[in-house]
């Protein structure tokens, strides 16, 4: 039995999966939560960037600039279209938490009459679930510039407490940073809410998108946010390119994080202009191969079809959650109703620690994360030290989840099974 | 490779009933160890009686790996003095980082023998020297005040 999409078909255009894990097991990829595995046609646009097309993009008169150009800013369509948007409100980071990075240090670079600019009493919401790159970067513009940080707490049941929205979100509030999805709970959040929330105070609403746009259609204008942030890898993209959407409007009216080559307007030795977004904020020569790469990906995904994408990991999500929760000992740290969650699986086993857990299953072939998933506030409310982590993607399929609770049954059995000899 | 090879019985029984796992209060010196990468924490006091290591006594969360390391650190280096002490947890830093190639002298490092599969798991080494790190820095912590 098999999910909505044809795995064995698609797991064919991964490379990866022709090799074997420890001893000529199959590898049981569970890890696609901290990054995904890439299909050759991402492998084959990178390569034929740099064998036929290597150049520096928006430089240089010859042909090869030429053709690198036109790659480069295809992928960059390729992408907004991907989020419903326009190319000029794409920008080539490094990953998504450059992107974060880039908003925090721009609004700090920000003069005191700009609606970016955050004084003492301002206030930055962010929520208890966020992964450490949606909250450390705030936590430090908060540090700079004297504005409060604070949050939306999160239930016992890992979904976001929105009771107290309107005192949190109030007429203080300059940025409010919220993931789509819980890299931990597999929760989805209810951004449209927490977006009128913000709209009501003129807040800005900046969207960390890094488990959700892999996963289902992401629509920039029907969400009706700023800002978004999201890693190519995550999406069967490269590593080395991440992007941030946001209003061109906005992106035009910030100040550059980065600055150097190829941002600029205009340059004496003693000052500078700088040139409208997106270049504004993509100083140097950009890793342009990667955002090829990235195209490429993207153009694969539609391909699958995110719709499809989605359908199918929904699927294993219901069965993965019934398998799961059928494992006595064994608790989900997340929801545990399907709705509005994604298939990733956080839990925790009786007896067992998850370091122990993740190298029993990593015997069978089993790649899952174990520990704090970057997101140390988060365990610490939930009052778990640590977690196992499977995540799943669209090349999983409900045999994957079998061998994952037969992998962990073993587990329990070896763990937890009577001991007879003495210590010497 | 199997789970028994690196999960020793002696690892496993460490880890069930985890040797000098309570605080003795007024240490020369505290420390508190962590493992930033799975959230794992340890915090050792030690006590020392003249050039002699009195008690090693440790709380703390982790994995089973973590937990008998510092069970059988403290079980070990505790009534040894300072030198000897510091020349078997290089003899043991050693094993672990070996990568496979070392097995360790149980005459010196006596049940740590058994982390000696460990070193072939890059990601784990960390965990086995946890408790062993925090000793040794709660050493020179207690020596710079002596």
């Amino acid at each position: 039995m098999s999910g909505l999409l044809d795995v064995t078909t698609i797991k064919r255009d991964f490379p990866i999966f022709n090799r074997t894990i420890r001893d000529g097991q199959r590898l049981i990829y569970l890890d696609s939560g901290a990054t995904s595995h890439k299909p050759k046609i991402v492998l084959d646009a990178e390569r034929d960037f740099y064998e036929n097309h290597n150049s520096a993009v928006h430089r240089g008169a010859h042909q090869l600039a030429e053709e690198a150009t036109e790659l480069f800013e295809e992928a960059r369509l390729e992408v907004a279209r991907f989020l419903n948007s326009d190319g000029s409100e794409i920008v080539f980071t490094k990953n998504a938490t450059e992107s974060l990075n880039l908003l925090a240090y721009s609004f700090s670079n920000s003069s005191k009459n700009s609606r970016f600019h955050l004084n003492p009493g301002d206030r930055i919401v962010v929520t208890e679930m966020e992964h450490h790159a949606n909250l450390i970067p705030w936590q430090q513009l908060a540090a700079r510039t004297g504005a409060e940080l604070t949050w939306l707490p999160v239930t016992t049941d890992g979904r976001l407490d929105l009771s107290s929205i309107d005192s949190i979100i109030n007429a203080k509030t300059k940025i409010v940073a919220i993931t789509h999805q819980s890299n931990v709970l597999g929760t989805i959040n209810p951004i449209k809410e927490i977006v009128a929330a913000a709209r009501n105070v003129g807040a800005l609403f900046i969207l960390d998108a890094c488990q959700s746009v892999p996963h289902f259609k992401v629509d920039v204008k029907d969400l009706d946010i700023d800002f978004l942030a999201f890693s190519g890898h995550k999406a069967v993209g490269p590593t080395g390119v991440g992007t941030l959407w946001g209003r061109a409007e906005l992106l035009n009216e910030m100040e550059p994080f980065l600055t150097g080559g190829s941002m600029i307007e205009s340059v004496t030795m003693s000052s500078a202009t700088f040139a409208e977004a997106p270049q504004r904020f993509e100083a140097g020569v950009p890793n342009m191969a990667q955002a090829v790469g990235l195209g490429a990906a993207i153009r694969y995904l539609n391909g699958i079809g995110m719709e499809n994408i989605h359908n199918h990991e929904v699927a294993l999500t219901k069965y993965a959650l019934d398998k799961l929760q059928s494992i006595p000992g064994l608790k989900i740290i997340g929801p545990t109703e399907m709705k509005n969650r994604g298939a990733v699986f956080s839990f925790t086993m009786e007896n067992i620690h998850p370091h122990d857990l993740g190298q029993a299953l990593d015997q069978n072939g089993i790649a899952v994360r174990t520990g704090h998933h970057c997101a140390w506030p988060l365990m610490r409310v939930l009052n778990v030290p640590a977690t196992t982590r499977a995540s799943l993607y669209f090349y999983n399929d409900y045999s994957d989840i079998d061998a994952l609770i037969s992998g962990i049954y073993e587990a329990k059995e070896f763990f937890t099974a009577p001991r007879t000899k003495e210590r010497k | 490779m199997n789970l028994d090879s690196l999960y020793q019985e002696v690892i496993l029984d460490h880890y069930k009933n985890p040797l000098n796992k309570k605080l003795i209060p007024n240490p020369i010196a505290q420390v508190t160890h962590l493992n930033t990468s799975c959230g794992d924490e340890i915090i050792l006091n030690l006590h020392l009686n003249g050039d002699l290591v009195e008690h090693i006594t440790w709380e703390g969360i982790g994995c089973s790996i973590s937990q008998a390391s510092t069970s059988v650190m403290s079980d070990l280096l505790t009534g040894k003095q300072i030198n000897e002490a510091m020349s078997i947890l290089e003899s043991f830093v050693e094993v672990i980082q070996s990568k496979g190639k070392l097995n360790g002298d149980e005459e010196i490092i006596g049940d740590g023998v058994a982390f000696a599969g460990v070193s072939k798991f890059p990601a784990r080494v960390k965990c086995a020297l946890i408790g062993w790190m925090a000793f040794k820095d709660a050493l020179s912590q207690g020596l710079a005040k002596k």
